[in-house]
Parts: C-alpha cells; structure tokens; sequence
C-alpha cells in the first residue's frame, strides 16, 4: 500500500465505497510508438514527427509471443501513427491468426503516404477492423484539432476505403470513426452523433461507415498543455468531475484491456501510459509477465480517469 | 456589483425562486420540458436557442447555449448559421417596417 496521498479520483471511489479492480483481460492493446505525422492538439500522449520512440523488432516478436500463449479476443494496434513503424506488416500478419477482431487505428494520413498501398492490401487481406480519427465534419474545427492540410488527404483516404469495401455493408469490412470534441467541452452522446455523422457524410462526400465511437479528450500531455496556456485546466477537471457517473464503472476498458507501450512496459490502458503509471505500480516487461494480469487486483487510477467515467464514459 | 453583467450571475438564477417560489418552479419545470428531445431533437432546440439568445442578445444565454450546442454535437458551420437565421429575423423585421415608413411618408407627400 502506498502511503502517498489519495488523487481526486481514489477520493471519489473512497466516497462512492468502490474498488475498480481488474476483470478477465479479453484485449490486448499495442501501442506501437509515439511517432506520427501529425501533432493532434488533442493528443494525449504528444505524439509527433519528430518522437523517435518506436517499438523494436524484438519487442514485436515478444508481444506476438505474448499474444500467442494467450488468448485475446480484441487486439488493438494504435500509436502515434501505427502505419509508419518498421515491420508493422509483420505485426499484424503475426496478429491476424491470433484473434478474432484485430483493429488498427489510423489517422488516414499516414496511410495515405506514398508506398503504403501494399498495407492497405495487407490490411484488407487480414480484414483489420479500421478505427479512424475524423473528429468533426466541419474544416474549420477538424484543422484545428488535427493542423493544416489534414482535411483533404482524410477525405480521400475514406473514400479509398470505401471502394475497397471499407464501411460498405456486407463487404465484412468494417470501417468506424472516432471523434473528439474539439475543444476543451464534453462530447455528445453517441447514437444522436453517430446519426449525424453518416448523414453529413453521405451528403457532403457520399462517404459511408460503419460506427462511431465519441470520446472525451483526455487532461493528459499536448491536450493537458493546451487546458494549461488557454486558462481551461481547472473548468475542464471541474466538468469533468461533475459529470462522474459510477454506472460507468463496470464497463471500463482497463477492467478488460492490458496496454503494451513500445518498449514492452504494460500498463493498464493508453492513458496510463501517458500518465507513467505503470501495471501493478512499478514497471512490468511483457517478456516478464505469464499469463493474464490477475482478475481482481486494483487499476492503477489518477485525475484523468475522470475523463473515462463522465457521462456516459469511455469504454 | 462592478458591472451589470457577471458572468458567474448564471449559476445563481435559481435564486430568482426567493420570494416567489411557485412562479419559478413554474417557470424551471416548463423550461426542462421545452428543452427535452421531442418532435425536434435536443440538438436542433439548442441551437433555435443559440440564435434567438442573438437575437435577444442575453450573454448568460449565448455562453450557455454556445456550450450546450457545442456538447450536443453541433459544429461552428451549424452554430454561425444558427446566428445568420436570428440576424436575419431581426434585420428583417427592422427593413419590413420601412413599409410603414414609405406608406406613412406617401400619405403625407405629393
């Protein structure tokens, strides 16, 4: 037991009588580096061009052993900008086999990048359950979120996509969008936008998906500096704490889910990787770990949990 | 007070139910219900809200109905707009009523 003094939100679990422990791990997430072409105002972990941290060879090869001597009905590749790793061919052509629900989530820009239409194959070959960042239908608010010339190249990769059978009902190909809000507010509910979002689509760029997953953004890294120099921080964690709802509780993804980070260290999701808030409180490889973190022991928590469980959540 | 206008004044217009409590429940209770998703959605009534609180040009109602579109999922193309239609209205009633003011100078003129 630590004797380190409670966060806000051990504080209202204290208050609530509830322990958010860890449940059977179904998925196994693979967070394959920091590298990306875009600088995503949003991004909780200040991923960008010029982040040199990428996962090894060896270290994929530890996490396919890993994945193979266990059982994961979800794997989930993200980054940064999975799609320019060295080896992510071999990566997911490891994965594919292992799982019955491999998903890659994409920025769409760096898919489009000269030389990776072979990955697309790939992709499409294995049936990678794509989860791409297209975070507002209008420019003005997607630029801002994503920078400058990010629009269009998204645009054209969603309907390249499309005419391989992405998002096309019956193809077997599934396709879903994520969507932050952009700015320092909570997100909409997820039917209502999703409803919106495939009718502003199909209207403006005949373009077609198959969900829409909504999330809040997280008081972590670029994102947590912006609250900082905007003077947004402290309303941002007030609203955020507001909106704490408990029913959220059971459906968390870190209550089913074991993060990878590039260099093999596990946590017990993506934001406590950016939080340094390793599995179990000191940092595990995953050539160290046998088996499945163990059903029942404590989730590792700190002040950007909130974002998982307002509202509706994060799951 | 320093100014008229405080923005924290929003957070205590439940205390206009001092003194006249039945009116404001009146009041409150009809307002939640206007505003619940009916024949329109709640996303659209936020924003018929955004652009009368221009027209009406109340700011406790441009902040908060900014952020409840905002949270709604409309986006600032949607939200501009809204405060087009409500300038619109209002210029318009404005120019209409040159009618008035040609037919009354005519009826005065050779």
């Amino acid at each position: 037991m630590s004797d380190a003094p409670l966060n806000s939100f051990e504080i209202r679990l204290s208050q609530a009588q509830i322990t958010l422990e860890r449940d059977l791990t179904q998925t196994l997430q693979i967070n394959t580096g920091l590298l990306c072409d875009l600088q995503c105002r949003h991004c909780h972990l200040s991923a960008g061009p010029d982040r040199k941290e990428i996962m090894s060879r060896q270290t994929m090869d530890q996490v396919i052993a890993y994945a193979t001597s266990n059982r994961f009905t979800c794997i989930d590749i993200t980054g940064g900008a999975p799609e320019l790793i060295p080896q992510i061919e071999h990566l997911i052509s490891a994965l594919a086999p292992l799982t019955t629900r491999l998903m890659l989530r994409t920025n769409l820009t760096a898919l489009s990048q000269p030389g990776k239409e072979h990955l697309l194959e790939l992709l499409r070959d294995n049936k990678v359950v794509l989860i791409a960042s297209f975070p507002s239908t209008n420019e003005g608010q997607l630029v801002a979120q994503r920078g400058a010339g990010v629009m269009e190249p998204s645009l054209s990769m969603l309907k390249k996509l499309n005419e391989i059978g992405y998002g096309i009902a019956g193809s077997g190909l599934e396709l879903d969008l994520v969507a932050n809000p952009s700015g320092a507010f909570m997100p909409t509910g997820q039917a209502a936008a999703e409803r919106k979002f495939k009718r502003d689509l199909a209207r403006k760029w005949d373009l077609h998906f198959n969900n829409l997953f909504i999330f809040a953004n997280m008081p972590l890294g670029r994102f947590a500096d912006w609250l900082k120099q905007s003077d947004n921080l402290e309303p941002y964690l007030e609203k955020l704490q507001a909106g704490f709802n408990a029913c959220t509780l059971d459906g968390l993804m870190c209550r089913s889910l074991v993060s990878v980070a590039w260099d093999g260290i596990l946590y017990d999701c993506d934001f406590n990787q950016a939080a340094h808030i390793p599995l179990g409180g000191k940092p595990t490889h995953i050539s160290e770990l046998e088996g499945l973190p163990e059903r029942g022991t404590a989730i590792a928590v700190g002040e950007h949990c909130f974002a998982c469980t307002a509202g509706s959540g994060f799951t | 007070m320093s100014d008229y206008y405080e923005r924290e004044d929003l957070k205590r217009f439940a205390e206009i139910g001092k003194d006249a409590p039945e009116l404001a429940n009146k009041f409150f209770d009809y307002y939640g219900a206007v505003f619940a998703e009916g024949e329109l959605s709640a996303r659209e009534k936020a924003l018929i809200a955004l652009g009368v609180a221009h027209a009406v040009q109340c700011p406790y109602c441009i902040e908060a109905y900014t952020t409840s579109c905002l949270e709604k999922g409309s986006n600032l193309g949607e939200m501009t707009e809204a405060v087009h239609v409500a300038n619109a209205i209002r210029g318009g009633a404005s120019l209409v009523h040159g009618v008035q003011m040609r037919k009354l100078a005519e009826k005065v003129s050779l």
